[in-house]
């Protein structure tokens, strides 16, 4: 049914030659550069102010360019990146426990279950170091050791202690690090910043990304700002599934209408379900708060043995209760990866085993842990997290085990890039978690702050000079064109579309239903059934959008609910392509568990011989089906291997 | 539970704004603030009246992003909380709730219950950084900190920018936000460098946007979610002082 062709030439991943620990210092040395003094003649935009939005930002900036930067909160230092709670990795090995590039590396690839590109995540690992120098450099406060060396924790799916952090907040950290140096070049003019303006369409001139359409947030104007070069930073879009870990105005926008204009799509199905959010309480829920994974090395988690059981959970003894991952996965245990544990949790949810009012969680209890350790230590260690736990449940952990469920919360798809970042469209880059690049088809944790500042600090200032050393003769882009015009007229067209419409439903109403469709067929677990299905409920939830959806006020006004509106207009597409991702793709790997495709004991089971390939999506048109491309991975150093986190 | 709203509402910057009355018959106690308004929206926009707008984007209290003015505090009834983390439950059944926009100093209405805050951005463009070029930096462990100085400029850094400590402040002054960045900074070896540089530029940039003068009336570290303390204001005002005195070369 779905057209798959090989176009390798569309697809060239422009890996340099040479071996893997050598090519990224090899591109480097070989890459054509924009002298400075040209680089004044060149203008770059930026979508986003997350980690890798304001690192590529203020690196473009310092380096000459210049840039317009963009972001649809009121200051650049809101960007979801804030919210990173755990820590970010890197193989500085100073706890001097065998960790290495290679090793890191390594644990990567196989994290993401050997669906990613091998020179992308050897780079990843070989700048993790120049990273921490960065962040400390500029007054990131991670934590440290009495003696004033900078400490590490460990966390899910490797051996080694390579995470810093800064208390719970190391995402907010490290995003106010690169909000100073965005900030910083905003005082030096180097760098003009559009708060509250949300790209809503890319422009491009044969055939190369030249601009984009814009609308002010504050006041409905419609702006056209003209470029050399466009960066999408645009972070995650798991907002698709309306409950998740992502913050309210995170959306999919900025890359699907990119996508509409040519980028292709990779993977957009490969999403990290987390398996420590608080349960969904209620229908009024608008998001679920993420509680650290790092509570698993202390809490243990089980469901009841009885299905439907009523009893408080500390009135159940021992003998009735099932710890399902200790049982499971003794190697393990409570701190089994990601995907397995979210994966396991629904399993037992599905089978009745689920508690709370809604029946939708399992037990994460501390008992254990307070009994050999006190109380006292327990809260020294979690205390900020058993706060505001009770802040949002109003429930005492100390007393009563934890309620916790699975969320959606990273995307690890995005828009396809090749080894500069760019995407299918020539001068049209992808940074952070907007784009497919390093985390396979499951990311570790602790990795993906790490991804956006790579990509925003170290690899994309080389890149981009690569490809503008052709337009230093170019001049400014004139935003007269009729491709701006164009583009202009179809933004106000699709806004003036939805304030229309008139209907009688609410944006939140489609949102939340879209959300349910692909939360039950295309999130923990997936099958062909269920697929079709769901491509069926979409297409007609889509057509009863555009029929009943009422938006109040005017394009031309601040109107939060148009802002909605437009977003869940293009994850009602999105979710669709999602589908026929996960629907083509007979096998399971890493965050992608096709029902049929699983070992006799339930694990997932990978097809190297017929998937050992990304999947890149090409649009074909409104209510069309899209059209696949594929990716074929290479491995040279890694040795491919089957998950095992039983032994 | 049921509850009475009285809600700011008013349609831009220059326009007269006023309380509007209006009630919801189904909250729920384990509702968030912002759900119960989420609820109230749906209810107007099907009703055909326009919603109230607000400002919000994580939900989970460290954006800064939402920010209102609860009967008569910031943030609402809880401590260390911002409104987001606010939950039905700290209200009784039956109550009148009051909710206003953040207002002092130099933000203002955009319409009903958004603010414009940018006064704090051009306050971080004065200094509110380190001068470290992006990319090479030096090795991170070269420098030892010790653990009390890290955690100490941690307590500062913690800042989430959303404007309780204005807005609660009878002189509309921003000594709370703008002193914890300097502090931060000033902690550390690496921003010691600018410090005094930094204090008075920003300082400048502070009274310069019309923020009103710190009287030491500790209302802002009340209502501060993140629990600053206004020991960062002491250090700013060392740091001004020191830099006043002494110049900025030394
Ligand atoms: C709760 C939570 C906890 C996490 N914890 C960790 C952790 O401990 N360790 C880790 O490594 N990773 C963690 N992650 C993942 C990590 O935080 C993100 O992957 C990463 O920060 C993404 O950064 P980004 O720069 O790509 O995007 P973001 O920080 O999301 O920034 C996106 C930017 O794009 C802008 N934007 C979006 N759309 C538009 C548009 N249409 N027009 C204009 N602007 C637009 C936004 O305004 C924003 O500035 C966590 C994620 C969540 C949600
Ligand atoms: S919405 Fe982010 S802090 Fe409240």
């Amino acid at each position: 049914m779905i057209q798959q062709e090989l176009r390798e030439q569309l697809l060239d991943a422009k890996i340099p030659e040479g071996p893997l620990a050598e090519k990224w210092s090899r591109y480097k040395a070989t890459c054509r550069l924009v002298s400075f003094n040209n680089k004044k003649k060149l203008d770059i935009i930026v979508i986003g102010t997350g980690l890798a939005g304001s690192a590529a930002a203020a690196s473009f900036a310092e380096a000459g360019y210049n840039v317009k930067s963009f972001c649809f909160q009121d200051s650049a230092r809101r960007a979801h990146s804030v919210a990173a709670q755990g820590g970010v990795n890197s193989a500085k090995n100073y706890q001097n426990d065998g960790d290495n590039i290679y090793r890191m590396f390594y644990d990567t690839l196989k994290g993401g279950d050997f669906r990613a590109r091998e020179a992308n995540v050897y780079r990843l690992a070989e700048c993790s170091a120049n990273l921490i120098d960065q962040a400390v450099a500029q007054g990131v406060p991670f934590a440290r050791e009495y003696g004033g060396y900078l400490s590490n924790r460990s966390f899910g799916g490797v051996q080694v202690r390579r995470t810093f952090y800064a208390r719970g907040q190391t995402g907010q950290q490290l995003l106010l690090g690169s909000y100073s140096a965005l900030m910083r070049q905003v005082e030096a003019k180097k760098v003009k910043l559009y708060t509250k303006h949300e790209m809503l369409e890319l422009v491009t001139i044969n055939g190369k990304a030249r601009g984009i359409i814009v609308r002010n947030l504050d006041t409905g104007k419609i702006e056209r700002h003209g470029a050399h070069a466009v960066v999408l930073a645009t972070g995650g879009f798991g907002k698709i599934y309306y409950l998740s870990t992502l913050a309210m105005g995170c959306n999919g926008s900025a890359i699907w209408r990119a996508h509409k204009k040519g980028a292709f799509m990779a993977c957009p199905s490969w999403t990290q379900i987390h398996p420590t959010s608080l349960p969904q309480s209620g229908s009024h829920q608008s998001k679920l708060t993420l509680m650290s994974e790092s509570l698993r090395n202390d809490g243990r988690i089980w469901v009841p043995k009885k299905k439907n059981e009523d009893r408080n959970p500390n009135d159940i003894p021992e003998e009735e209760r099932d710890y399902y991952l200790e049982r499971k996965y003794p190697a393990f245990g409570n701190l089994a990866p990601r995907d397995i544990s979210s994966r396991a949790a629904k399993e037992m949810i599905d089978a009745g085993h689920g508690v709370g009012p809604m029946k939708n969680a399992v037990y994460l209890d501390f008992k254990t842990a307070i009994a050999e350790y006190g109380e006292d230590t327990i809260k020294e260690r979690y205390g900020n997290l058993f706060r505001m736990y009770e802040k949002i449940t109003g429930i005492n952990a100390y007393k009563q085990p934890m309620k916790i469920s699975p969320a959606a919360h990273f995307s690890m798809g995005g828009l396809w890039v090749d080894y500069e970042l760019g995407t299918t469209i020539p001068g049209l880059y992808s940074l952070g978690e907007c784009n497919f690049s390093d985390h396979g088809a499951n990311r570790l944790g602790a990795n993906s702050l790490l991804q956006a500042c790579v990509d925003g600090y170290f690899i994309i200032p080389y890149t981009i000079g690569n490809y503008l050393a052709d337009d230093i003769k170019t001049g400014p882009i004139d935003t007269s064109q009729p491709e701006f015009e164009e583009a202009e007229q179809h933004v106000i067209k699709n806004l003036e579309k939805l304030t229309k419409i008139d209907g009688d439903r609410t944006t939140d109403y489609f949102h939340k239903k879209l959300g349910k469709i692909l939360w039950d067929n295309c999130a923990v677990s997936r099958s062909e059934k269920g697929l079709l299905k769901a491509i069926e409920d979409i297409k007609q939830l889509r057509e009863e959008f555009w029929q009943r959806l009422k938006v109040p006020g005017t394009p031309q006004e601040i109107n939060s609910e148009l802002e909605k509106a437009g977003r869940v207009a293009d994850y009602l597409e999105l979710g669709e392509l999602m589908c026929y991702d996960a629907l083509t793709r007979n096998e399971s790997c890493g965050a992608h568990f096709r029902e049929e495709y699983q070992t006799e004991d339930g694990e997932a089971m990978r097809n190297d011989e017929d998937y050992n390939f990304i999947s890149c999506w090409q649009y074909n048109g409104f209510d069309q089906e899209p059209i696949l491309h594929k990716e074929s991975l290479h491995f040279e150093e890694a040795k491919v291997i089957t998950r095992n986190y039983k032994k | 539970m049921k509850i009475k709203l009285k809600i700011w509402r008013q349609i831009n910057a220059e326009s007269k704004g006023k309380l509007v009355d209006y009630s919801l018959d189904n909250v729920e106690e384990d509702m968030s603030f912002l759900e119960m308004l989420d609820l109230l929206n749906e209810e107007l926009i099907l009703k055909g009246e326009r919603p109230v707008e607000f400002d919000h984007d994580c939900r989970e209290g460290i954006c800064g992003t939402c920010g209102l003015f609860i009967n008569g505090r910031a943030h609402g009834p809880l401590a260390g909380t911002s409104t987001c983390q606010l939950h039905m439950r700290s209200f009784k059944d039956g109550e009148t709730i009051y909710i206003e926009p953040f207002r002092g100093g130099a933000f203002n209405v955009i319409r009903d219950l958004k603010i414009d805050r940018s006064s704090f951005d051009r306050i971080m463009s004065k200094g509110g950084y380190i001068s470290t070029p992006v990319g090479d930096a030096p090795e991170a462990n070269a420098v030892p900190i010790t653990h009390d100085q890290a955690e100490s400029a941690f307590d500062s850094a913690a800042c989430i920018g959303c404007g309780a400590c204005v807005a609660t402040c009878k002189n509309g002054s921003a000594a709370l936000f703008t002193s914890a960045k300097i502090t931060h900074l000033a902690k550390l070896p690496q921003g010691k460098v600018e410090s005094r540089a930094r204090v008075l530029k920003m300082v400048e940039q502070m009274d310069e946007e019309g923020f009103g003068h710190c009287t030491n009336t500790l209302a802002c570290q009340v209502e501060c979610p993140q629990e600053i303390s206004v020991s960062n204001i002491d250090r700013m005002n060392w740091e001004y002082n020191k830099a006043k005195i002494l110049g900025k070369g030394d």
